[in-house]
């Protein structure tokens, strides 16, 4: 489904921040992937999100070329993806149920998808008496549940975390893991880095390390190992 | 689907206007400033041009004709002044209106009136004033009188004098302080404009950059750039709306408050009778640069975070 094929990616002036990575992802994996600050993980993220093009190699998600991707099918591309982050990076000035909604609303859903929808995935991320908040009467965990939400609302291909639970309590945190590990049974590929050990461990499945720019181990059902 | 589309967009336009806050308050007001300054430009171009139309309007050039004139002739004349392009107007005044007149006029000068009767005879002669279009025309209209001439049974030209001449300096002199005075003025309406349209660009640039990280999350989501930018651009759209009804309400009292004083101070100009007189003109500048402002400022500061 994913594949990196001997990827580097520089930045001006600066050692590489991600060198010679080859590695693929089949459908419905749920791969982690480890490494200390400033290893590289969230430039992985990047290059396969076509937030950045890699300076060599070449990245593709199934038959596409990410690296060719115009700049006007990007939306397109990125609609396959859901994406969740350490920051939530949820809309401030739109309610719980509008941030879901504005991602369907972004892919052309129409309105009675949109009521239907939004409030079985608000109920499946146990925030359906929050649905009218916006961001600021959330708590940090509600916050990351909804951007889980927003990120799985279109059945996304794959699901892409980015440190999902970076700012969350260790309760918090087990809830987040949890509705990821149930949205990868039932069938969606998960990607997540973390440098959270006990997040990795309690997952259990594929880990990738990466450690200044290198992938130095890949286990499949491995453990954090740094 | 268009429509679906349409409705989202001026629904997240509205509700980003709505919910935005002290970012929304602090752009309208921004935007408000902006307007009624262009809104004073425009009162302060129509009292410029009012002044100067005054002033023009006070300068004529009489044509005075020898007491062996018939009237037909004159009138003849003035009916060729008249044909002329650059010519606004042209009155007859007969020698007997001119005495009337001199007699109205120094009513209280017994010393002149007595002189006058003396003389037995009317020793004025009959004259045209000629109003030109523009101060600098005078000199072609006299340059058409000295160049075609209308003549008498005698053969001599029925035109006694022009007082053109004694007065050249003063119209010249006029006429440039006019033509200054409309460019200085034009120049100033120009750069306060440019001014005030770069200090709205620039608070509107400010609001979208307080929204840059959710363009940003807008775009991984999967957002078109037309999806991202619609709702931005109606939010523009509806601060310009705001500011400009604001603008609009303010202007009337502004207007009756200065108006009660222009009419004194420049000779009859009321600034609210020109305000309720050329509403539907100033509501069209003020409202259109407000949605143009708030349009074409919204899609320039959007651009930028756009880019891959």
């Amino acid at each position: 489904m994913i594949y990196f094929d001997k990827v580097t990616k520089r930045y001006d002036g600066n050692g590489p921040a991600l060198e010679d990575i080859t590695l693929s992802i089949a459908p419905k994996e749920f791969v982690s992937i480890v490494g200390h600050s400033g290893a590289g993980k969230t430039t992985l993220l990047k290059l396969l999100l076509a937030e950045e093009r890699p300076t060599d190699g070449t990245v593709f998600f199934e038959s596409i070329n990410v690296n060719d991707l115009p700049s006007s099918a990007l939306h397109h591309y990125r609609r396959r993806i859901g994406m969740v982050f350490q920051d939530f990076r949820l809309i401030p000035n739109k309610t719980a149920y509008e941030n879901i909604a504005f991602a369907m609303e972004a892919v052309g859903r129409t309105d009675d998808e949109i009521k239907s929808d939004v409030p079985y995935i608000l109920g499946l991320v146990n925030l359906a008496d929050k649905a009218l908040h916006f961001p600021s009467q959330l708590s940090g965990g509600e916050k990351q549940r909804i951007g889980i939400g927003r990120a799985i609302i279109n059945q996304p291909d794959l699901i892409v975390a980015d440190e999902p639970t970076g700012n969350l309590d260790p309760i918090n945190t087990y809830e987040v893991v949890e509705i990821l590990k149930k949205i990868n049974e039932l069938g969606t590929t998960v990607i997540i880095t973390t440098h959270n050990k006990g997040v990795v461990d309690a997952i259990g499945k594929r880990v990738i390390t990466i450690d200044r720019g290198k992938m130095v181990r890949d286990d499949a059902e491995g453990k954090y190992i740094l | 689907m268009e429509w679906m589309l349409i409705k989202r967009m001026l629904v997240s336009g509205w509700k980003n206007f709505a919910r935005g806050g002290a970012v929304s308050v602090a752009t309208v007001l921004i935007m408000t400033v902006t307007l009624a300054i262009i809104g004073s430009l425009i009162f302060l171009s129509a009292l410029l041009a009012y002044t100067l139309d005054t002033i023009k309007d006070k300068v004529d050039v009489s044509v005075y004709f020898v007491t062996t004139a018939t009237e037909a002739n004159i009138l003849a004349v003035k009916d060729r002044l008249e044909k002329l392009p650059q010519v606004k107007s042209v009155s007859y005044t007969s020698a007997e209106d001119a005495l009337v007149a001199f007699r109205e006029r120094h009513a209280n000068d017994q010393l002149t009136l007595q002189a006058l009767d003396e003389l037995g005879d009317n020793p004025l002669d009959a004259s045209l004033s000629v109003k030109a279009k523009d101060p600098s025309e005078y000199e072609s209209i006299v340059n058409f009188l000295e160049a075609s001439p209308t003549l008498s049974a005698g053969g001599a030209s029925i035109v006694d004098r022009i007082n053109y001449a004694q007065n050249k300096e003063v119209i010249d002199r006029l006429s440039l302080a006019i033509r200054a005075t409309r460019e200085i003025g034009f120049a100033i309406v120009i750069i306060f404009a440019i001014a005030s349209i770069l200090i709205a660009f620039a608070t509107v640039r400010l609001a979208i950059y307080t929204a840059r990280d959710e363009i940003g999350v807008m775009r991984l989501v999967g957002a078109s750039n037309a999806y991202i930018q619609g709702p931005l651009i109606i939010t523009g759209v509806i601060t310009g709306v705001v500011a400009a009804v604001l603008v609009l309400l303010l202007l009337w009292p502004a207007a009756l408050y200065t108006g009660a004083k222009t009419v004194g101070w420049f000779g009859g100009f009321n600034l609210a009778s020109y305000y309720t007189g050329n509403f539907a003109l100033i509501f069209f500048i003020i409202m259109g640069s407000g949605v143009l402002l708030g349009a074409i400022a919204s899609v320039f500061a959007i651009r930028k975070y756009l880019k891959v």
